[in-house]
């Protein structure tokens, strides 16, 4: 009944015993306790669940732990390094881009893969990549002005440092 | 005061590094070692009896601790869930429990809890539950449950009328004698659904032995629900603690004693070892309260000129399936309804009805946003009738600045204002005259624009204790106590449980300015019913004004004490002393100086203090503001209306906000936008839709609209400042005011770009299907 998955989740690989309903986004929470990410809904709607599954942007409450074997994840607590911040974190932290901060971390993964595919986006072009991820609080505002913010850190870094690969 | 350096400064959040890095603490996220999972069996019928909930097969699937049905608990319960006054005391409603034992009349109403050892074996064991009801006549729509031959949900009151009153002041029919223009307007609430992020979850730890309950719960009021947790269960207050961390945003939408923290607690109880619940979404658009759900009946009266004479309304209100905890609350919209304007009379009526749908409480505004989408609409309906400009109609009725402070027609005191300045800094912001001629250019054209105004007054910062008791039933009011370590670190409790609107940053601040402590030496702690006196908790944009104010009052003793004990030491007079920027000196010999640390060190050693002084440097407040305070400002919204679909895009936003004092400016925006975003969330977006049984039609995100990003623009604020003489610090409310304000400019502006169609008023939401038919109503000919 059970079946053994094996993934790796921020650098460290996880194997366990899992039934193959269990979803991805609570594999996560609860097999590897990172409890960073977070169930808003049970539609994939509000992207709370938002992580990076080998290279893509994903709502893990739409994919099976199962699915999920064999994968590299980034989840939010795999962005900072030690105390060094995600360019995406501080420009959140430094915009007001969240207020209660639940949705916050589905919001980053998912500007994250946005910013990776488009290293400056238009106003519009960061509503529009972001459309899968919902807020209540902020009206997205400050959200926008993160991710602008953002790119534009991040921008800068790369040119300080044409070699380094984008995180 | 020394020199305020950090009120009024836009200082990072200190909140934020754990929620960015994924270490927030929201209720989910606590550690789960021998925690059992309590599944909620919820109504699936809007009304009917029930007939039997068979167990047995339920009881043998696996991982299955206890089945419960609400017969076998309400035993237990020593009282009903809490009602307030809030503003009916005429109002007849039945007992709710946390849990139906005959009767359930709304879907999703509890009726059974499965506990297992997960929350999937519990859902699978609900599943075998057999339960068999007698379905009854739904009752779902306002008129109709007004009928006399409507089906009733509550016996004992024998209709469905929980409450018929008048609140009237002036004389009205005076003012519709003297009107030379009467306009009559139906104007409706949809019901709306909060959708916080986070829905609600509880995990709850009784200790038999001790008869102590803890409980964590993603709510804004951990204080009441001690309280009540307390009354219901049988347990001595002391003896329950309520803890509320990081809290997924709220709207309103936590601040009840909800069935579920009664029924954790309970089911912990009985087993003897911790329960948690979470809500799922599906659960949370049924079982979290909703908003709003109003029909208002108006007549204006009006002279040719602009002046509003009076306005007779009707609010009928749709309390759901029973009277929430604050579910009359939205009647405080017939006492403020005339906003900021000179009215001579409000000939107001309030009717209160159930229906069989998720009971309604306060939302996002909670009466404000109904009494200002209906006075701004009057504005505009007034404007369109006489043909005058819907800002000129405005001017001619506004109360002036001269005549603060100024009493409404209800004896409520709006505290300070200068109406005219916000609303031609928003003019000045949109460049109204260049506005007007686009939009006559554009009209030429094809395309419509529109201009929508909303120059919204508002009430808020709850106490005052005496005040707010007749109309909440709670006499509310501010606390803090500021607490100086030995080291002269500073703990600050305060009785807010904020969730999301940075009170630890803010409220810091107020601590730092007034002792002259660096922020990183004052911490905040809220939201823990162990620790420090009782609070008032979070709701109706309270929090900066009343336990803000409080805070500063505490931080004011602690240097009041402070300035004694150096005077004390130094061996000055204590007038001579004088206390600045984290020092004690003495008057014109600076160098004589005791820093705070060395002045706290001193007294936690009591025989270094002046005679009689008790050692330790703390101080608690309880503050009770001699009046409300009265936030207001100028919102214009600027829309385009597509010709060929109808549908409705906010082009740009204006936003100015008079709150008084701003703490820190960047916390202040960020509640405009999301309180903006909110308010066009209701005008253009967002509905709960039954279908004829009763079953919510928008149970999910799929079908229910909350704004995305490309929904929405981004939006230009601004700010005047008028302090509020409520308060030491000067500060009004802005938690609500975005979505007071936006739903009414959202709505004019919409009505404004369909003029050329003879459009007077749309029902919201204003949905693209609504536009195009109003578009094609006389076939589409302009006039």
């Amino acid at each position: 009944m059970r079946q053994k998955v094996a993934i790796t989740i921020n650098g460290t690989r996880y194997e366990n015993e899992v039934e193959p309903r269990l979803l991805l986004v609570y594999y996560l929470r609860e097999y590897a306790g990172l409890t960073g990410t977070h169930v808003g809904c049970d539609t994939s709607n509000c992207g709370a669940c938002t992580v990076d599954v080998n290279g893509h942007s994903v709502k893990s409450c739409t994919l099976f732990a199962v699915q999920a074997d064999g994968a590299q994840v980034t989840t939010i607590e795999g962005l900072a390094k030690g105390k060094e911040l995600h360019p995406l974190q501080q420009a959140f932290w430094d915009e007001h881009g969240l207020q209660c901060g639940y949705c916050t971390p589905g919001m980053i993964m998912a500007a994250r893969q946005l910013l990776e595919r488009n290293g400056n986006p238009t106003e519009a072009e960061i509503r529009s990549g972001l459309e899968g991820n919902l807020c209540r609080c902020t009206g997205y505002h400050n959200i926008v002005k993160a991710v602008q913010a953002a790119a534009k850190a991040m921008a800068g870094a790369e040119a300080r440092q044409p070699a380094a690969a984008g995180s | 005061m020394a020199v305020s350096q950090l009120i009024g400064a836009s200082i990072k959040r200190r909140e934020d590094p754990q929620l960015i890095t994924g270490s927030g603490s929201f209720v989910e996220d606590m550690p789960q070692t021998a925690v059992a999972h309590l599944y909620v069996v919820r109504s699936t019928q809007a009304h009917a009896r029930i007939l039997g909930i068979e167990t047995s097969r339920a009881r043998e699937a696996s991982g299955v601790l206890a089945i419960w049905t609400g017969k076998d608990l309400q035993p237990e319960f020593q009282a009903p869930l809490p009602v307030t006054v809030s503003f009916v005391a005429e109002k007849k409603y039945p007992s709710m429990y946390p849990i139906a034992t005959d009767r359930v009349r709304y879907v999703g109403e509890p009726i059974a809890v499965v506990v297992a050892t997960s929350r999937s074996a519990a859902e699978d064991a609900a599943e075998r539950l057999d339960i068999r009801y007698q379905s009854l006549p739904v009752v779902l729509d306002i008129e109709r449950a007004l009928a006399a031959d409507s089906p009733v949900l509550h016996d004992e009151i024998g209709s469905n009328i929980s409450y018929d009153v008048k609140r009237s002041a002036g004389d009205i029919e005076a003012a519709f004698r003297e009107a030379e223009v009467r306009i009559s307007q139906r104007l409706v609430q949809q019901r709306l659904i909060p959708v916080a992020v986070e829905g609600r979850g509880v995990l709850a730890e009784y200790k038999p032995f001790a008869n102590s309950l803890t409980v964590w719960s993603s709510t804004q009021i951990p204080h009441f629900v001690k309280v009540w947790l307390g009354v219901i269960l049988g347990i001595p207050e002391g003896k329950v603690r309520v803890v509320a961390q990081d809290v997924g945003g709220g709207f309103g939408s936590k601040i009840r004693v909800y069935p579920e923290e009664v029924l954790v607690a309970l089911a912990s109880r009985r087993l003897g070892r911790p329960v948690k619940w979470t809500e799922d979404r599906n659960e949370n658009m049924k079982a979290t309260h909703h908003g709003r759900s109003q029909i208002w009946d108006v007549e204006i009266a009006a002279r040719r000129d602009g002046t509003v004479l009076g306005v007779r309304a009707t609010q009928y209100l749709d309390l759901g399936a029973y009277c929430s905890q604050f579910g009359t609350f939205m009647a405080i919209a017939l006492l403020i309804a005339q906003g900021p304007y000179k009215l001579k009379a409000f000939d107001g009526r309030g009717v209160g009805v159930f229906t069989n749908r998720t009971p309604t409480d306060a939302y996002r505004g909670a009466g404000r946003p109904e009494a200002t989408y209906l006075i701004e609409r009057v504005m505009d309906l007034v404007a369109h009738e006489v043909g005058l400009d819907p800002v000129e109609v405005r001017r001619k009725n506004f109360v002036p600045a001269a005549e603060q402070p100024f009493a409404n027609l209800f004896g409520l005191t709006y505290d300070s204002g200068d109406y005219n300045l916000t609303l031609d800094k928003a003019l000045t912001m949109v460049d109204y005259p260049a506005f007007r001629r686009e939009q006559a250019e554009a009209r030429k054209r094809g395309k419509y624009l529109g201009i929508g105004f909303s120059t919204y007054l508002e009430i808020c910062g709850l106490g005052p204790s005496a005040a707010t008791t007749p109309a909440t039933g709670i006499g509310l009011w501010g606390m803090s106590v500021v607490n100086l370590h030995f080291t002269g670190k500073a703990t600050v409790i305060i009785g807010s449980s904020p969730h999301g609107q940075g009170h630890e940053t803010t409220f810091a601040q107020i601590v730092g300015d007034a002792l002259g402590l660096p922020l990183e030496d004052i911490e905040v702690v809220h939201g823990d019913t162990a620790i420090g006196p009782m609070g008032m908790n979070t709701y109706g944009s309270r929090s900066a004004s009343v336990d803000g104010a409080a805070v500063h009052l505490s931080a004011v003793k602690v240097r009041e004490k402070a300035r004694k004990i150096a005077a004390h030491l130094l061996e000055a007079a204590e007038a001579d002393v004088v206390y600045e920027s984290g020092k004690a000196f003495v008057k014109g010999a600076p160098s004589k100086s005791l820093t705070i640390q060395e002045i706290t060190g001193a007294a936690f050693q009591p025989h270094r203090l002046p005679p009689g002084m008790e050692g330790g440097m703390e101080a608690t407040t309880f503050f009770d503001p001699p009046n409300f305070v009265w936030p207001f400002g100028a919102h214009v919204a600027l829309v385009e209306v597509d010709g060929e679909t109808g549908a409705t895009r906010v082009v740009r936003y204006v936003a100015v906000d008079d709150c008084g004092t701003r703490l820190n400016p960047m916390v202040v925006e960020g509640q405009v936008h999301g309180g903006i975003a909110q308010g066009i969330g209701q005008a253009l977006y967002e509905e709960a839709v039954y279908d004829e049984e009763g079953q919510l039609k928008t149970g999910t995100l799929v079908d229910y609209m909350v704004p995305c990003a490309p929904d929405l623009p981004s939006f230009e604020t601004a700010a005047t400042i008028t302090p509020s003489p409520s308060n030491p610090l000067g500060v009004k409310g802005i938690g609500e005011a975005g979505t007071i304000a936006s739903t009414p400019a959202v709505i004019n502006a919409i009505v404004d770009a369909l003029q050329p169609f003879g459009v007077k008023d749309i029902d919201m939401p204003a949905t693209p299907e609504k536009v195009w038919r109003l578009m094609h109503q006389n076939g589409g000919t302009t006039r």
